[in-house]
């Protein structure tokens, strides 16, 4: 029962924030709305016995990944978004999009009701810490390790792209690596 | 008494749609990005939920997966957000129609 309560409390929480997320202008108001609907799914996350993943919801999404977006929002310092009067194709499509996909929700929800309610496998190790541990680095050890060079990727991409070169500077660069090149021929050597 | 799988698809469903609306209505380039952010939110939470109904970790752990994707996209794309920002001063998505500059 207070599962069901705090369900409930938190889903409205989170659906509230994430109309605000869209309905705001300002996108510093819209980051903080957004932070608002993860620290509720993470609440979410508990009532569905999974501590871990809300932990680390809390860290990445609410920590890590909405400071960097609010770290650009101040340091580009843009103006509030200009009135929506541009593209109103646009908006029938964005509104037939809309219709679609909340009508397929409600599909589904009653297709899924319809089905005769499965009882929860009560596995007392789904979710804990140990299980995940157990699972990533067994199981799926080679996907972890796929998601490791693809943020090494993510990094050496960000800082290429932010880094700022002139062309007498990349010129540089690239006589400064040919003359490694050619010292460690010498050394061969 | 807990709730069903299906109030957790359809509370799921609903910020899904929240967040596609989000994208097509937003013209910042920020904004359209937290959207999206949004929407890997709402399929985190359908693995969560199918992970908790079946008794099995795979679905935590792909929802792991899809945080990393999610922490490597927001590097990249607040990276060309600025990079974009350099050259047009705006980060309006209109101003970057052009493929050239």
């Amino acid at each position: 029962m207070a599962t069901t309560v705090l369900f409930f409390i938190f889903a409205g929480i989170a659906i509230a924030c994430a109309v605000s997320t869209v309905y705001q202008r300002n996108p510093l108001y819209s980051a903080i709305s957004l932070v608002g609907v993860f620290l509720s799914l993470s609440g979410i996350y508990v009532t569905l016995a999974a501590p871990f993943i809300a932990a680390v919801q809390v860290l990445i999404y609410a920590g890590a990944i909405m400071v960097l977006v609010v770290f650009v929002i101040m340091l580009l310092n843009f103006d509030d978004e200009p009135g929506r009067n541009r593209l109103k194709y646009l908006y029938v499509m964005g509104i037939g999009l809309g219709v679609l996909l909340l009508g397929q929700t409600f599909y589904i929800y009653s297709a899924v009701m319809r089905v005769p309610n499965v009882a929860i496998e009560q596995t007392k190790t789904a979710g804990k810490t140990l299980s995940i541990g157990q699972g990533m680095y067994t199981e799926y050890l080679l996907p972890v390790e796929i998601v490791g060079i693809m943020l090494l990727m993510a990094i050496i991409g960000a800082v290429i792209l932010v880094r700022r070169l002139n062309q007498p500077q990349l010129e540089l660069v690239v006589e400064n690596e040919l003359e490694d090149e050619r010292l460690e021929e010498g050394m061969l050597n | 008494m807990e709730p069903s799988l299906a109030s957790y698809l359809a509370l799921s469903g609903i910020l899904f749609t929240i967040g596609a609306v989000g994208v097509t209505f937003k013209r910042n380039a920020i904004g359209m990005f937290m959207c999206i952010e949004l929407m890997l939110n709402a399929v985190n939470l359908t693995f969560v939920a199918f992970a908790r109904y079946y008794g099995d970790v795979t679905g935590q752990l792909f929802v792991f997966m899809v945080m990393s994707v999610a922490a490597a996209e927001a590097a990249v794309g607040l990276g060309i957000i600025i990079a974009f920002f350099r050259n047009k001063e705006s980060v309006d998505v209109d101003d970057a129609s052009l493929m050239r500059n």
